[in-house]
């Protein structure tokens, strides 16, 4: 059977997604940062905590974005492979839903035309977009804003396969070593491992729209994220980069099938604003 | 403590320290820096004045109405850094951003009597609410990026690098360093 969409839709879903994810965080990050706000040892670190989750009330209450850099937004469509788009293309689509919700909802345009000469587009377009075709009649739409402070320290390795588990854990802890204060700790850090060079990235970018605090499902990468995400604190970076217990608040991991040759990672790294919102239409 | 930042008071910070700054800044990020360097360096004035200046390296989000500015938080810091060095040398006292500086930038703070602060990254909703008046003063084309003068009320920083040499960023994540 197929179900007929008109991309107008798209647009109209994606216009809202984008300002609410930017003025409200989703509660899986805010149940974790609550938590981290307890646990954490450092008496600076607790206090940057305590400020950062003042800074989500008033965000809320008050309409303004909880981090000025509301991001390159990121958009992630499973379109049902049962549903015919209407109403014009839907790339545009999704740029105007981008334009709208950006214009419209007060958020900052950080988007350049070209990675050279930088000129603003002035209404935050084109976005990032990812589609798959999926079994079904309905499209899944996940909006992520990126913010750069974070995007800028994110890194691809290409390891050996001999590197193996070590050489993996060696990379994440260095990423994330490397990124330090600039990332805006406390972190989530999304892995992509195996694939190809860009695959590996974008399930690391995808492994960030995951629900925090929940697990991988095969044993080894659930086993290593938790380990990860014990060594990553271990680091004492801690909030705001300013030393603490607290440096990471997730570790996401995705995995993929990869070449004998080969052992792609990249580790894509977000603040603690990280903002994901989805939906189904 | 009231803007501007003179040496005296750089002089008196050290890392750790909780400050809350009362008074005018400006603010500006890379583009603009960039901007500042080229007429530096054609000798031709610039649109802001560096004595005693302090620089918030941050570029916010539109304001609704009847509000100065929107969300209002550091970004990296480490991008002014191939600028600081001879802003610093030129009169700048005190620079808000996030991050680690480079060794040029550090010696720059110290052979200056300056200071290095970090607004705590990622809280742009709650310094926003510090921000009582703000003005584009120059480069209004670069949008985000334009120099804007703000004026801010208990505005809180952490000192990261003082002018004793102190780099927080370096010796407070040893203290909790347990690998």
């Amino acid at each position: 059977m197929i179900r007929e969409i008109d991309t107008a839709e798209v647009t109209k879903n994606i216009k809202e997604m984008c300002i609410s994810v930017n003025y409200q965080l989703s509660d899986d990050m805010k149940k974790v940062f609550h938590h981290a706000a307890q646990t954490e040892a450092s008496p600076i670190g607790r206090k940057v905590l305590g400020q950062l989750e003042d800074n989500l009330t008033i965000a809320k209450e008050q309409m303004i974005p909880i981090c000025q850099d509301t991001g390159m937004a990121v958009v992630f469509l499973e379109i049902g492979q049962d549903v015919h788009l209407t109403g014009g293309s839907l790339e545009d689509a999704v740029n105007e839903g981008v334009r709208q919700g950006y214009v419209e909802g007060f958020l900052r345009k950080s988007v350049v035309s070209d990675p050279i000469e930088r000129f603003n587009t002035k209404d935050n377009t084109p976005a990032i977009l990812h589609t798959r075709i999926v079994p079904g009649e309905s499209i899944r739409i996940k909006v992520a804003p990126k913010g750069f402070g974070s995007e800028n320290m994110s890194k691809v390795y290409m390891l050996k396969p001999a590197d193996g588990i070590e050489g993996v854990k060696k990379a994440i802890l260095s990423a994330v070593e490397d990124a330090g204060p600039n990332a805006c700790p406390p972190m989530v850090v999304g892995v992509g491992i195996g694939g190809t060079f860009e695959k590996a990235a974008l399930m690391a970018k995808e492994a960030l729209t995951r629900e925090v605090g929940t697990s991988a499902e095969k044993q080894w990468v659930k086993d290593l994220e938790a380990e990860m995400l014990q060594k990553i604190n271990a680091l004492g970076i801690g909030p705001a980069g300013l030393g603490g217990t607290t440096t990471a608040l997730a570790v996401n991991v995705n995995t993929y099938p990869t070449h004998i040759a080969g052992l792609p990672i990249a580790v894509n790294i977000c603040c603690h604003v990280n903002r994901h919102i989805q939906r189904v239409i | 403590m009231e803007l501007p930042i003179t040496a005296e008071k750089a002089k008196k910070l050290h890392i750790g320290d909780f400050v809350y700054l009362t008074g005018e800044m400006y603010v500006a990020r890379d583009a603009a820096h960039k901007r500042l360097m080229e007429l530096i360096s054609e000798e031709k004035e610039l649109p802001i004045d560096l004595k005693d200046a302090t620089i918030y390296y941050m570029g916010p989000s539109p304001a609704r109405e009847g509000r100065p500015i929107g969300s209002a938080g550091p970004t990296t810091a480490s991008r002014m850094d191939k600028y600081a060095p001879t802003l610093l040398d030129l009169g700048e006292k005190a620079m808000i951003g996030k991050g680690k500086r480079t060794s040029e930038v550090l010696e720059a703070v110290v052979r200056n009597e300056a200071v290095y602060f970090a607004a705590i990254g990622g809280a742009g909703a709650l310094l926003s609410k510090c921000i009582t008046e703000s003005q584009i003063i120059a480069y209004e084309d670069l949008g985000a990026e334009a120099i804007r003068k703000i004026t801010v009320e208990n505005f809180p920083v952490i000192v990261v690098a003082d002018c004793h040499g102190g780099n927080l960023y370096e010796t407070a994540p040893k203290e909790y360093r347990n690998l």
